[in-house]
């Protein structure tokens, strides 16, 4: 027997007649609220979600299969498109993870200057995921404001590495030059800017009696699921569970810094939203410290198998030519193991699990992707709910195609 | 290494016995080796009994040369109140790819062995949904397993020696 709901009219009712028909409707694989290419087939009685299904792979790239035939400073590119709102995070991780193989120490300088892309990695991202939940409620002011600050953000990216979206940001073993004098100008205009034009964008949102309307209690999910389902970062955090990688295994010396964990307490979109408008708090004020305390050094470990020569010494000595030729044609020298990363990406802990033969190539290659993971929850997450919350659902996820798919 | 693990290693190498090997690698990892009858209950012993509440990371890899453990199923588990990660490694023939699911225990290992199916051809038993995720559902084929080269393998004017594997 179906389970019994209450109907419109408060009569108890079978699930599946209560308004007579159940209708399968498409949503997606192109839909302009989806944000990306998602399908979900969904049967719905009246607006009511009763089931969903999720169709995932459109841009499935076969990146583990692609990384087994490169060598491992030409895998950083890959990595850029996993999560395309925050590709630095994904790029340093992945230098971190062959680092960890290699044994590699890098300078104090270099984890500090790897932290302040990092934060600013997140803060655009989480920029990106609060404006658009403010588009699927109708609140379009807040996403033209707020893209702007983003730009300023790749702006900064592109004074570092010369890219904006897919970065390929540093090497493996530190960065290919050291931050130049405009960026330290522009970072530091840009964290004393930006507090003010994000309190704005805060106020026009949070407390905003339509929006609260709207996300207050959409798709929530409890912490005990959350954990069973995979969760972590923000989404996790939203559901009442203080997880975070940057303090249970802090990776380039955030044990240093000084920052809160935000957390919530239902799991629904409301609950996300304030914890991503924290955490990007929270990122600049982990910024000014490290702006603060940026050790001195080089902004490279000293590893020549690794680190590419600077280009006059190319020319004109035949240690750095011979270093640059086997950088480049990919024959490092790898230790053999088995090795798992993992650092906390815009949307939680994103893990590299590299198998290495002391091949040329990884032998084996997983990228642990939080949005996979935690995108299986949303048929739990949206059922019993309207269609217009299921948007919304989706969106305050922050599930990123490139990330699901890999 | 912290007391934590030191009590956990103590604690489980004895609930192991002849179960399993266990290794520490470089990287203070915990290793352990387990036959696919055990996997299940070894990974429902660590959630029970040693609050290994999470479930990071599920894959696979293959290496066709090992003789009797073609495949591998990794498992990574995460105990968030002590902070300590393990690793499990199941061999699979490659005569018979059946390891039961852990969906009954993780609800995210639900997709996760859908996409090792799908790479690998893993056949997880008790799977509530056991299809492709990634590629399409005419594949005939586990595109990940080494014996599909990513480069056409009839080209003669590339040599593999300088060109990765």
């Amino acid at each position: 027997m179906s389970e019994l709901i209450f109907n419109k009219n408060g009569q108890m009712v079978s699930r599946d007649t209560i308004d007579g028909d159940i209708a399968t409707l498409n949503l997606g694989p192109t839909h302009p609220a989806t944000h990306g290419i998602f399908q979900n087939v969904l049967k719905v009685d009246g607006e009511r979600i009763i089931e969903a299904e999720q169709t995932v792979g459109y841009i499935h790239r076969a990146f583990e299969k692609l990384a087994e035939r490169r060598p491992y400073n030409q895998i950083t590119p890959i990595t850029d498109r996993l999560n395309y709102c925050s590709s630095p995070i994904n790029n340093f991780g992945w230098h971190m993870t062959v680092e960890k193989l290699a044994g590699i120490e890098v300078p104090k300088k270099v984890d500090y200057m790897r932290v302040i892309i990092m934060e600013l990695a997140r803060i655009a991202d989480h920029l990106v995921c609060n404006s658009v939940i403010g588009v699927d409620t109708g609140a379009l002011t807040g996403f033209t404001y707020m893209f702007q600050e983003r730009e300023k953000i790749y702006d900064l990216y592109e004074e570092v590495c010369g890219a904006r979206l897919t970065t390929n940001i540093g090497r493996i073993g530190g960065f290919e030059r050291d931050f130049s004098p405009t960026f330290w100008a522009k970072l530091k205009k840009f964290v004393d800017e930006f507090p003010a034009k994000f309190n704005e964008f805060d106020q026009l949102l949070t407390r905003n009696r339509i929006f609260m309307d709207r996300v207050i209690g959409a798709g929530p999910i409890s912490a005990e699921r959350a954990i069973s389902y995979g969760f972590a970062g923000p989404n996790l955090r939203a559901a009442g569970v203080d997880y975070d990688v940057r303090v249970m295994s802090p990776y380039s010396s955030y044990e240093d810094f000084q920052f809160d964990i935000p957390v919530g307490k239902d799991g629904d979109t409301f609950d996300r939203y304030m914890v991503r408008q924290e955490e990007i708090r929270q990122s600049l004020n982990i910024i000014k410290q490290a702006m603060e305390k940026m050790p001195t050094g080089d902004y490279h470990a000293n590893v020549p198998d690794f680190y590419l020569p600077p280009k006059e010494e190319v020319y004109r000595s035949m240690e750095s030519l011979i270093y640059h030729f086997k950088i480049i044609m990919g024959e490092m020298t790898i230790p053999k193991g088995e090795v798992y990363h993992a650092v906390e990406g815009g949307n939680g802990e994103l893990g590299y699990y590299l198998v290495s033969d002391g091949g040329r190539t990884p032998y084996r290659l997983h990228f642990r992707r939080p949005c996979f993971i935690y995108y299986q929850a949303y048929p739990e997450m949206i059922k019993d709910s309207v269609l217009s919350d299921a948007i919304l659902t989706m969106s305050s996820m922050n599930v990123i195609a490139g990330e699901l798919d890999a | 290494m912290s007391s934590n693990t030191e009590t956990f290693i103590a604690k489980i190498s004895s609930e192991l016995g002849e179960n399993g090997k266990m290794e520490i690698d470089q990287f203070q990892m915990i290793n352990f080796s387990i036959s696919k009858d055990q996997s299940h209950s070894f990974v429902q012993l660590l959630r029970d009994q040693f609050g290994f509440n999470f479930l990071t990371d599920l894959c696979a890899s293959h290496y066709p040369n090992r003789e009797g453990s073609e495949f591998e199923v990794v498992y990574h588990m995460h105990n968030w109140v002590e902070n300590i990660r393990l690793r499990i490694h199941v061999g699979l023939s490659k005569e018979n790819l059946e390891i039961p699911s852990l969906t009954d225990l993780f609800a995210a290992a639900n997709w996760m062995e859908r996409e090792t199916f799908d790479f690998y051809g893993i056949q997880f038993l008790n799977h509530p949904n056991l299809k492709r995720i990634l590629n399409m559902d005419e594949m005939d084929y586990h595109p990940l397993r080494k014996e599909y080269a990513l480069e056409d393998e009839t080209r003669d004017d590339k040599n593999n020696n300088f060109f990765g594997r």
